[in-house]
């Protein structure tokens, strides 16, 4: 495989991991502050509709982009207020927020079906990415995609280098003892959903700006049922989310390549190989149960009651 | 005498007024059943497009209704019904899962009539209809013969229905009459609709030498692809050229107003009579969209092709043809007929793929 | 200031106030809704709650619609009080479908009584089947069942689609992606003529009793019970896990194809390459607005079926779009899991009252 073959081939695979790495960076820090929120596909859709709708109307992509991270973010407070304010149970209100979100998107973007729009800018000079080699796989992305990788970046240092990050990790943990020491459990819960929230929602956006830059309803097509799955398998690290989205992305593409290369297997199965190869790693990576206990927050899904 | 003649005559003509008051205000209600959102910018989206014409067509005579995304399974027949139940007077369902659920309730609503789109049973009161996308495939299929300097020319499939295997031979036939060495490669998504995967689609088979893509799925995102990466496509359902203005050769368009309104004007006057339509470019079902970004002569002879498919001096399926194996399907100065080109499930020479059974 | 202050003991009147103070929300943050995007809000909720349940038509519909969601959901609470999280009941649904559905075409003209029960077999045994791979996965490699069971449901779907597409596919049936129609030996028999509703509602009614009596009277439904809710006290009392997960797995695996099979012997009639609109996700709602008891689940299942019906009928009688119905939808839940804190929670209104210590 010559490089002429290999660079499109990264950068189509980096265009499929970005979505679910973003979503999946910001729903890896919500779940070990201990809250699972099943909302993502929800919260990826307003998103992508603020983002692709501001857009338009301002013709700021950086207005775009904050209106889809604060979309994100009042969705994921919506679920907050139900899960961590009023106990509800998380799966169901997760699950909930996907059907809300699916349709109010519907409803906002209704207007703005079958529009193009320019994507949002390589942010740099197109000079570099015309080096050779490294050029194009440096250089030619847009700012959601080099987010991507300093959020979770940034991420593990927060968790595992900041006072802060290992607060949030004591809540997920056992919310019980570190309340006793004196902390606010639920907000810094609240805070970690927020975060998720923030995450999704600029997911979304870089469907709508980047990937495919236009809206059409329901255009995440079950993306965000894929970045949760990947905090499962990259059993709740950092390093490992990064890796799942890359390898969830890769197989995704390779097997498009190995149909067009005309490989003798029926299609469905081929389209089968990326939740293959998922199970397959995390069955390999999950023998070690203890390291993935020490990785799993424990009180994940878990209503809290300062005073039971 | 005299009075009573035209008190008799006074109630006629009230009676008359009557009657015709009650006619004006009894609209016609039409109802549609869409597979997808309406806001979906494909297949479902033309359909809506065509409803609204019907609403136009007819000011203050017709009142449409629809319900979108209806998933092919148990809530179709539910939907179809409660449709019939409400008194829309004519219904159309518009994707090939609603056939068994049209059928059921046709029987149940034999004064109301149905239209069901892509299907094969017909009954007295539903009528089939169905467009020869297939001729507008032969069409960009000689445009890509014509412009392809790789010889590769990517397709994106969906599933493996007839609907979607005709399509790709007529584009591959048409294809191999211009450039005879030209290769098709096929990529299945096994979806309508996932912008997404549409997209990693495209990038997969231009990184594996395609310089013109096409697609046989609903979304705008290969030609917006194909639009960044300098390479050709064409669009699918609607005219896409705002998404690709440098790309779009053209498009297949999907142009289902004139049969509605054709429809919901015979039930109108009475006239419906239970048929299976399946038109092509001549009365105008399938349209093609400006030719653009290509020579004045590709031009030309794409809308030469045309113009000969429409008047059936030409057929998208002119013999000889051969299967993959080698096979002679149909002879020289013949060409396949309805019944075969309706349940084709075989691909032709020239087509880079195995279909699986 | 509004304080919400933990009750000592969970509020019976509460348990049945609270899902009628979510419905008075609902109705009138819903006629709000409909107001502002210009429908009739009487009109608009009548459409919604009362319409779809008018004739006896829609009763059976309403009955048949919430079938598969009470199967599944009573299936899933089972494993969702021992703390095992299936979320891919709707990867079981299918390959139950697959599997009985496959007995029937294979039996495709045999006259006999015995063809629909070995289809029920096959359909509750193909959804054992595929929750025993997560519940294989999960006691002997510890890969969590929530990825293992999510990640099976899109392999489901795209082994359905091959089904139909190739070994399933209706030789007489033009080339398109269907099986044939299931002839009558192999149909549900209808509890009521002129409607859809088949004998599969008898069987959810039937599966919550059981399901009750497993959950709160039974040895096994007691150890589940404990191993939720205090791991490690099943573990002292010698209760085995590997135990619970593979139980509670397969419960869960074979109630959800049995609604697989009733959907495809029933209304469907076929196999075809979609045959739930995502039941097996609907399902883990119900069984949550249930409160993950059988007689909850029973009636969450018939209110989130009206839901869908009432989307349907609001869109055919009014015109209103999808995107409204799935707001209005996600209004509704909202509600109704969020006045659950009345259970356990009295809302005070006042000074901050000094807690004695706890």
């Amino acid at each position: 495989m010559d490089h002429a073959y290999l660079t499109p081939l990264i950068l189509a695979i980096i265009a499929t991991a970005t979505p679910l790495l973003l979503a999946a960076t910001g729903e890896l820090v919500t779940e070990k502050s201990g809250v699972l929120n099943l909302g993502i596909e929800g919260m990826m859709l307003m998103g992508a509709v603020s983002g692709f709708v501001t857009a338009k109307l301002t013709g700021s992509m950086v207005l775009a982009l904050v209106a889809a991270g604060l979309t994100g973010m009042a969705m994921s407070a919506l679920f907050g207020f139900l899960a961590l304010v009023l106990l509800a149970n998380q799966v169901a209100s997760g699950l909930a927020l996907t059907i809300f979100g699916v349709g109010l998107s519907a409803l906002v973007g209704a207007n703005w079906v079958g529009q193009p729009i320019d994507p949002l800018p390589v942010l740099f000079p197109a000079a570099l990415a015309e080096l050779p080699l490294v050029g194009p796989v440096l250089f030619a992305h847009d700012f959601l995609t080099y987010l991507s990788f300093g959020a979770i970046a940034g991420v593990w240092w927060f968790l595992y280098r900041t006072k802060a990050g290992l607060i949030l990790r004591a809540v997920g943990d056992a919310h019980d003892s570190a309340h006793a020491i004196g902390y606010n459990v639920v907000k810094v819960r609240f805070l970690a959903t927020l975060f998720g929230g923030c995450m999704s929602g600029l997911a979304g956006a870089y469907l709508s700006l980047v990937y495919t830059p236009m809206w059409a309803e329901n255009m995440s097509a079950g993306r965000g049922w894929i970045a949760l799955a990947l905090i499962v398998f990259a059993t709740w690290r950092p390093g490992r989310v990064l890796i799942g989205a890359y390898l969830f992305g890769a197989i995704a593409i390779l097997q498009l390549h190995a149909q067009g290369a005309g490989l003798d297997i029926p299609a469905q199965f081929l389209n089968m190989l990326p939740y293959l190869a998922t199970i397959l790693v995390l069955v390999i990576i999950s023998r070690d149960a203890v390291r993935i206990r020490l990785n799993a927050p424990a009180c994940i899904g878990k209503a809290f009651h300062p005073a039971a | 005498m005299k009075s009573t003649l035209v008190r008799l005559l006074g109630a006629a003509v009230l009676a008359g007024m009557a009657a015709m008051g009650v006619a004006r205000a009894e609209e016609l209600k039409v109802g549609f059943v869409y597979v997808g959102p309406v806001g979906d910018y494909g297949w479902t989206f033309r359909h809506d497009v065509a409803r609204k014409a019907v609403e136009a067509a007819f000011p203050g005579k017709v009142k449409t209704t629809f319900v979108e995304s209806v998933k092919e399974g148990p809530d179709a027949e539910r939907v179809i019904r409660q449709m019939a139940a409400s008194g829309n007077k004519l219904i159309f369902t518009t994707s090939f899962g609603f056939m068994n659920p049209t059928v059921k309730v046709a029987k149940q609503f034999p004064a109301v009539k149905f239209e069901h789109a892509t299907g094969y049973k017909r009954t007295a009161n539903l009528s089939t209809y169905s467009a020869r996308f297939y001729e507008g495939r032969a069409i960009i299929g000689h445009i890509a013969g014509r412009l392809s300097k790789t010889g590769v020319v990517g397709y994106i499939a969906s599933f493996p229905i007839p609907e979607v295997v005709r399509g790709i031979n007529a584009f591959t036939i048409a294809l191999r009459k211009v450039n005879p060495e030209a290769k098709v490669k096929v990529i299945w998504v096994n979806t309508w609709y996932d912008p997404g995967k549409e997209a990693d689609a495209a990038k997969a088979l231009i990184d594996q030498g395609a310089d013109i893509i096409a697609q046989h799925t609903d979304s705008p995102a290969p030609l917006q692809v194909a639009e960044k990466r300098g390479v050709k496509g064409f669009g699918q359902a609607s005219d896409m050229i705002k998404f690709a203005p440098k790309s779009q050769l053209t498009a297949i368009v999907d142009n289902w107003n004139p049969y509605y309104i054709a429809r919901t004007k015979a039930v109108m006057d009475g006239s419906w009579k239970s048929e299976a339509t399946w038109a092509g470019i001549k009365p105008g079902m399938v349209k093609m969209a400006p030719y653009t970004n290509m020579p004045a002569d590709v031009k030309a002879e794409a809308e030469a092709l045309q113009a000969k498919l429409a008047s059936g001096e030409v057929h998208a399926f002119d013999g000889p043809i051969k299967d993959q194996s080698g096979k002679e399907v149909v002879k020289a100065g013949e060409h396949l007929d309805d019944k075969t080109l309706a349940t084709m499930d075989y691909y032709v020479e020239g087509v880079d793929d195995k279909l699986k059974k | 200031m509004i304080m919400l202050e933990r009750r000592r003991e969970t509020s019976r009147v509460m348990k049945f106030a609270s899902p009628l103070l979510a419905l008075v929300l609902t109705v009138i943050s819903g006629a709000a809704l409909f107001g502002l995007l210009g429908f009739d809000p009487l009109e608009a909720l009548y459409q919604f709650f009362i319409a779809p349940v008018m004739t006896s038509y829609g009763i059976a519909e309403l009955l048949l619609k919430a079938t598969p969601l009470i199967l599944i959901g009573v299936g899933l609470a089972i494993g969702y009080r021992a703390n095992v999280w299936n979320i891919g009941a709707e990867g079981q649904l299918i390959i139950g479908a697959i599997a009985g559905g496959a007995i029937g075409l294979a039996l495709h003209g045999v006259d006999s009584v015995l063809v629909l029960p070995l289809m029920i077999a096959g359909g509750i045994l193909g959804g054992m089947a595929w929750a025993a791979i997560p519940a294989l996965l999960r006691t002997h490699f510890n890969a969590s069942e929530l990825l293992t069971s999510l990640m099976l449901t899109y392999v489901a779907e795209l082994l359905l689609t091959w089904a139909v597409n190739g070994p399933l596919k209706d030789p007489d049936g033009f080339s398109f992606p269907e099986s044939k129609m299931f002839h009558d030996s192999a149909s549900m028999p209808l509890l009521l003529e002129g409607t859809r509703l088949h004998g599969g509602f008898l069987a959810a009614l039937i599966v919550v009793l059981l399901g009750w009596f497993f959950i709160s009277r039974s040895l096994p439904g007691y150890e589940v019970r404990v191993t939720g809710s205090a791991p490690h006290a099943a573990r002292f009392a010698g209760f085995s896990q590997t135990v619970t997960i593979w139980m509670t797995l397969l419960a869960g695996g074979a109630l959800a194809g049995l609604a697989g099979l009733f959907e495809v012997a029933g209304p469907v009639g076929q196999l075809v390459p979609k045959i739930s609109p995502g039941y097996g996700f609907t399902a883990i709602i119900v069984a949550f607005l249930g409160r993950l008891h059988p007689v909850g689940i029973l009636f969450a299942g018939l209110l989130v079926a009206l839901s869908y019906l009432g989307g349907e009928m609001a869109q055919i009688t009014l015109n209103m779009p999808l995107a409204v119905t799935g707001v209005f939808q996600g209004l509704l839940l909202f509600f109704l899991l969020g006045v659950d804190i009345l259970l356990t929670h009295r809302i005070r209104i006042g000074h901050i009252k000094p807690r004695s210590a706890s």
